[in-house]
């Protein structure tokens, strides 16, 4: 028998979900006046219409506000001609079935299958023209199923059984247009000599490979999964005027470091890993080797920090593509040494303008303003969920980002110390531990490492997962428990590639052998290959002796998450896979992680002609400031950050907003990652991609020194700090790309050794490019995302950047150039620079211990790190935090040269490595002597009065502007993208 | 002999480990355990004092903020709470905490059990999750939990946080002094207006207790602000030992402690 159960609310149209979903609706041009929201529950099994209706009133509805209805499945109900559902497709994760299946369960019943719909009553009838614009609205096509009057079901649908059949595919005695041919029928992603290697491998073999074999390789050989571009051979060159071989300015090959016939092998060995060789910090504990970075902490901890993309699946399916990226990266802590406890998360996103004109969106894309909503609410969502709490990130906007948004998420885990290392023995059994797999996200690892076009909506729909948090959380719980009961020695996550990799990997010097048909499964109808394969999220892998199988698998039955043995590692380094005994994949460990052929890239660099973009003519500074205030990079990102949690675990003391108002913006963040804990660490980003239209080897060093500057403001100490690359790229086969990624590397490699802050963990996502209709392929900008993680000096030596107190002295850390090249001041007034910000950083090493120094003695009331609209935009934030003023006078002294000397350079241009620091007058004296040598120059102070007055070096007053006023045009941009205005 | 605390956590419960930690420096001992244990062997709950059901999304609040947990409560638990309740221990709910002891009925009622349970939390006016910082005056020293009628500071962190009954059992509730904290604006008066009202919840309110004063729900997070950098302006104030929510942590153990045989 299966029931319908509706849950219509008292107040009816007035609903919160009802208006909600009226305003979404109108948005899309549907006429929806008077729409009204129910909660659909579809419940079938043995059960009578009494404990239907007891289900639905006694559980169900909210007495308060709703009345449950119930409805056999085959029943019409009233005004059916109006109705229209909403639902997951069949065998898309919806975690409310298990949700209800439970409290059934809590109250005696035990249904064999549940479904949740949203159903929407209309006022009037509908038009196909309404209906045809209401499923996108109200959901993706991708993972929803929409359906126009009344449901009648008799029972629930089901998954077809999979009839196996053993698919050999033919690559023996093949040429390579036959070679090319089977990948692409296969979507395997590889190029023709990988495909070559393939074909010696079974030759050698003396037989043709399965579809699981086939794939099991593309997916190792991924560059998601390889990083092969970045591993690779690559020949640099560059082009400078005239096609002269060497470029006018900062020839790479007069830099340092770069092989003179400018040929690199393996430019990630050569650069980012270099720097930490050479750095040997003896904090860093495990490196580039695990799921994430290793650092120490106290004596008892270690901290662990991932950042992952996530940019696919996130602009076909925003909500999501994010919400799995944060899963994703969060398992990758768990997944880290023996398992790390996730403490807090970090996001930065970039997305096209969100004031973006319709017709301006390329087919196939959606609206930004769309793909920020679905983001931040799938971040949201995850995250919160989690309990685990954001409270690091950034948002970047570039028209360029329009048909390939960006992702990143972060975590950071803390792990004792002998927790760090682990290995899988042979013998050990295979144990998966969490959710069940579905078709969910299949060829994930592949699908990242080929563009986008205006067809992968429609192509890609497989790739995209949909996740469920609370069982990831569930799975957290009791895989830390069994961690400390020592019941297994090694643990990974399933991620992209989902079995395969994690299999693949924690096998790789051992062998292993599956019966994949042992893998629980969320509905029937898949194949071997899809069980493989499968990137359903929250599943963990772990190996397990075999005389503490049993007590795992009671833990977590415990706990009400799944875990299952599905295998055993070997000690003949061979992957076998079974299919219910019969074997469907025979291959050689050895082959499968070392028989990719290298791949070789050229790299050709050319200064780029830069196309300023037109600004308005601006009348003075204060309207220049006004503008940088209110341009969406700079703007605040209140709307954003309130969603999330950022107390949770009650450990987070430097939060993303600080001052009376709680709307100063934060540098970084600062985490107390245990409960009763003395020390905090410090967390922040620096992510900048007007420099890399400029030159991405300046960009990455100034990249570098914001994260840095942003790390140091907060308190953190500069002398046990380490950093993340996350290199976000167009297509790397064409050699301008990679031009700009070697010159991009170079300049991590310099600035990181220079500021002993060494590299922990990375990755690369080299395809971002999206294909338009007329086949244009336009690249992202070159996108490099650095994240800086240390210690604290100490928590009372945290720093805010909002204003203190009246009579404060302000003093400026660092000299001014004229360096306006990819700067805001460039952006809003459309006149070019010249040249980018450039990095001293040796010369910076010193400022920062200095502030480090002053923060440990207590003397820095507040510290704010000058970036995009440099000073006179950073002293307006720190004015706008703390609801006080600031008269400040600008100084000859402060400029590098005599050609720096100008009013507009000294408040405008983004030099690096320069803070503004609020010193109580009776300190003023000792900090100048921390500072002996060094840069550091009095500006003026802080008034009660709440006015920003900045008198220029001819004694006129450039700036003379009202906080509040400045607040309000910091604070409304991004409320106003949605229609709202920001509170009081 | 410490009184003892029970930190009852089910999927999707995060606050546990902060919570007990709290209790912990208030002097009491505190276990967290998951509700399928406290299933299999109800009668554990009678070596406690004092029962705190933290913030999360329990269940993932997929059936309604609460309503799962809210169900094991009041089908699978209920002669043992009631027991717990005649004897005169304590019960708190922070934020999704609340929602499960309002949704299981045990805020509004006569009886222990309110069935079916007369006020909701619903989805705050803004119609989505926010985490701010909220002032709130403690109106009622009705409940063990509060001693003083002041103002305080906790941040909340929820989507579903406004307060909804009907008048009558509003005007019930004040009249019996069970609303215990209001939202309040700079000045510390009771206000509607968003954001010192962050769901718009009736008459401001933001935590209630039982007719017997022994259960306290709230949907802010007294936990949340305990050390001396909690709180978003600490780089602005004199060192504290401690953070305005220790206290009502104190008094509970307090009360508990009498319960000590």
């Amino acid at each position: 028998m299966l029931w319908k159960i509706r849950l219509v609310p008292k107040s009816g149209a007035k609903s919160p979900e009802s208006l909600r979903v009226a305003r979404t609706l109108s948005d899309a041009g549907v006429n929806a006046a008077g729409i009204v929201h129910h909660r659909l529950f579809l419940i079938e099994g043995e059960l009578d219409r009494e404990t239907a209706l007891r289900i639905g009133g006694a559980l169900l509805a909210d007495p308060v506000l709703e009345i449950a209805e119930v409805y056999e499945g085959t029943q019409e109900e009233p005004h059916a001609g109006r109705l229209f559902h909403v639902m997951r497709r069949t065998g898309v994760m919806d975690p409310v079935e298990a949700s209800l299946t439970r409290a059934l369960r809590d109250i005696g019943v035990n249904p064999t299958g549940v479904k949740s719909a949203d159903q929407y009553l209309f006022a009037d009838k509908p038009s196909a023209q309404d209906l045809s614009r209401a499923a996108p609205a109200l959901g993706n096509i991708v993972v929803d199923e929409s359906h126009a009057g009344a449901l009648k079901l008799d029972a629930l649908p089901r998954g077809r059984k999979h009839e196996f059949k053993r698919i050999e595919v033919a690559v023996r005695m093949f040429d390579d247009a036959h070679l090319q041919q089977v990948n692409a029928e296969h979507r395997l992603a590889l190029n023709i000599e990988e495909m070559r290697a393939i074909r010696k491998y079974f030759e050698d073999a003396g037989r043709e490979p399965t579809d699981v074999e086939l794939q099991t390789i593309a997916q190792t050989w991924s560059e998601h999964c390889k990083h092969k571009t970045l591993t690779g051979m690559v020949h640099y060159r560059e082009r400078g005027p005239g096609n002269a071989d060497e470029l006018e300015a900062d020839s790479l090959f007069g830099l340092g470091d770069l092989p003179l016939d400018g040929k690199i092998d393996n430019l990630l060995k050569a650069t980012i890993k270099r720097a930490t060789d050479e750095l040997a910090k003896p904090w860093c504990l495990s490196v580039f080797v695990d799921n994430a970075g290793v650092i120490g902490f106290d004596e008892q901890d270690a901290i662990c920090f991932k950042v992952e993309t996530h940019n696919h699946p996130s602009a076909i399916e925003p909500y999501g593509g994010a919400g799995t990226g944060i899963g994703g990266v969060i398992r990758d802590i768990m997944g880290t040494g023996l398992g790390a406890r996730p403490v807090m998360n970090t996001d930065v996103f970039c997305f096209g303008p969100p004031d973006l004109a319709a017709d301006h969106v390329h087919r196939g894309a959606m609206h930004p303003r769309k793909i920020m909503r679905g983001v931040v609410s799938g971040v949201r969502d995850y995250g919160n969920r989690m309990g685990i709490p954001t409270t690091n990130g950034s948002v970047h906007f570039d028209a360029r980002y329009t048909g390939n948004p960006l992702v990143y998420a972060g975590s950071v885990g803390i792990i004792p110390r002998d927790k760090i290392a682990k290995a899988a023995r042979a013998g050990d059994h295979i144990i998966v531990v969490g959710g069940r797999t579905g078709r969910d996200g299949i060829g994930g690892a592949t699908f990242s490492s080929v563009e986008l076009t205006s067809k992968s909506e429609v192509v890609s729909s497989g790739a995209v997962q949909i996740g469920n948090a609370i069982q990831e959380q569930m799975v957290l719980e009791t895989l830390l428990k069994a961690r400390d009961l020592n019941l297994y020695h090694a643990v990974t996550d399933c991620g992209a590639g989902g079995l395969s990799s994690a299999v693949g990997e924690m096998g790789e010097q051992l062998g292993a052998h599956v019966e994949l048909s042992h893998v629980p499964l969320k509905y029937e109808g898949l194949s071997c290959l899809e069980v493989w394969i499968s990137e359903a999220q929250e599943r963990m892998v772990v190996a397990v002796a075999p005389h503490k199988v049993a007590d795992i698998l009671q833990l977590f039955r415990d706990e009400d998450v799944e875990a299952t043995d599905i295998g055993v590692f070997g000690n003949n380094g061979r992957l076998h896979l079974d299919w219910h005994g019969q074997r469907v994949c025979d291959l050689a460990m050895e082959f499968m992680h070392d028989g990719m052929p290298r791949i070789e890239r050229e790299a050709v660099y050319e200064a780029p002609k830069r196309h300023v973009p037109h600004g308005d003519a601006k009348s003075g500074a204060g309207e220049i400031l006004a503008a940088i205030l209110a341009s969406p990079n700079v703007c605040s990102k209140e709307w954003i950050v309130r969603q999330y949690d950022h107390e949770v675990q009650a450990g987070s003391a430097v939060k993303p907003f600080t001052g009376p108002g709680r709307d100063g913006p934060s540098d970084g963040c600062a985490v107390v990652p245990k409960p009763g804990g003395e020390d905090a660490i410090v967390v922040s980003n620096g992510l900048n991609t007007r420099y890399g239209d400029v030159d991405p080897y300046w960009m990455a060093q100034s990249n570098i020194d914001e994260a840095l500057r942003n790390y140091v403001a907060t308190g953190g100490d500069i002398d046990h700090c380490a950093i993340l690359d996350n290199f976000s790229w167009g297509k790397c086969n064409k050699p301008d790309r990679m031009g700009a990624m070697v010159r991009a590397c170079y300049g991590a490699l310099h600035a990181a050794r220079a500021y002993g802050t060494p590299f922990i963990s990375g990755k690369d996502s080299l395809n971002n490019e999206f294909k338009t209709e007329a086949g244009v392929s336009i690249a992202i900008p070159h996108t490099l995302l650095i994240s800086a993680i240390g210690k604290a000096v100490s928590i009372d030596a945290l720093t805010t950047s909002d204003l203190k107190r009246p009579g404060n002295k302000l003093l400026l850390a660092g000299f001014t150039s004229r360096e306006f090249a990819g700067s805001h001041h460039e952006l809003v007034t459309g006149i070019a620079g010249d040249v980018p910000p450039r990095v001293d950083a040796a010369l910076a090493l010193k400022m920062f211990r200095a502030i480090n120094a002053a923060q440990r003695a207590g003397f820095v009331a507040s510290a704010h790190d000058c970036s995009e609209g440099g000073l006179a935009v950073a002293l307006a934030e720190m004015c706008i935090g703390g609801r006080l003023g600031a008269k400040v006078r600008l100084r000859q002294e402060m400029a590098a040269t005599d050609a720096d000397i100008d009013d507009t350079t000294l408040l405008f241009s983004e030099s690096n490595s320069r803070l503004i620091l609020e010193i109580a007058p009776h300190h003023e004296a000792a900090v100048f002597e921390l500072f002996a040598g060094l840069p550091l120059f009095e500006l003026g102070e802080v008034v009660s009065g709440p006015r920003l007055q900045i008198e220029g070096l001819q004694g006129t007053v450039p700036i003379d502007a009202d906080v509040l006023e400045m607040r309000d045009m910091w604070r409304q941009p991004i409320y106003a993208v949605f229609g709202e205005t920001s509170p009081a | 002999m410490q009184p003892t605390a029970l930190v009852l956590r089910a999927a999707g419960t995060n606050c546990e480990r902060e919570t007990a930690w709290t209790l912990r420096q208030a002097g009491a001992t505190a276990d967290i355990l998951h509700v399928n244990e406290l299933l299999r062997e109800p009668a554990r709950l009678r070596d406690y004092h004092l029962l705190a059901i933290p913030g999360g999304f329990s269940y993932g609040d997929d059936l309604g903020s609460g309503v799962v947990f809210a169900n094991q409560l009041r089908s699978r638990l209920k002669p043992e709470i009631e027991k717990f309740i005649e004897d005169g221990k304590l019960m708190l709910g922070i934020c999704n905490g609340f929602q499960v002891l309002l949704k299981a009925g045990l805020l509004t009622g006569r009886d222990v059990f309110d069935d079916p349970p007369r006020a909701t939390l619903s989805w705050n006016m803004s119609g989505r999750y926010e985490d701010r910082w909220v002032d709130l005056r403690i109106v009622s020293e009705k409940t063990p939990f509060v001693s003083g009628r002041k103002v305080v500071s906790y941040p909340v962190a929820h989507a579903e946080g406004q307060f909804i009954a009907p008048d009558a059992l509003l005007d019930e509730l004040e009249q019996d002094q069970q609303v215990v904290f209001q939202y309040v604006d700079a000045d510390g008066r009771p206000t509607q207006q968003f954001p010192a009202n962050p769901n718009g919840s009736s008459r401001a309110i933001a935590g209630i207790c039982s007719k017997s004063g022994q259960v306290l729900g709230l949907m802010p997070h007294p936990e949340r602000n305990i050390r001396h950098f909690h709180h978003p302006e600490w780089k602005r104030m004199p060192k504290r030992q401690w953070g305005d929510g220790f206290e009502l942590f104190q008094n509970a153990v307090r009360r508990a402690g009498q319960l000590v045989g």
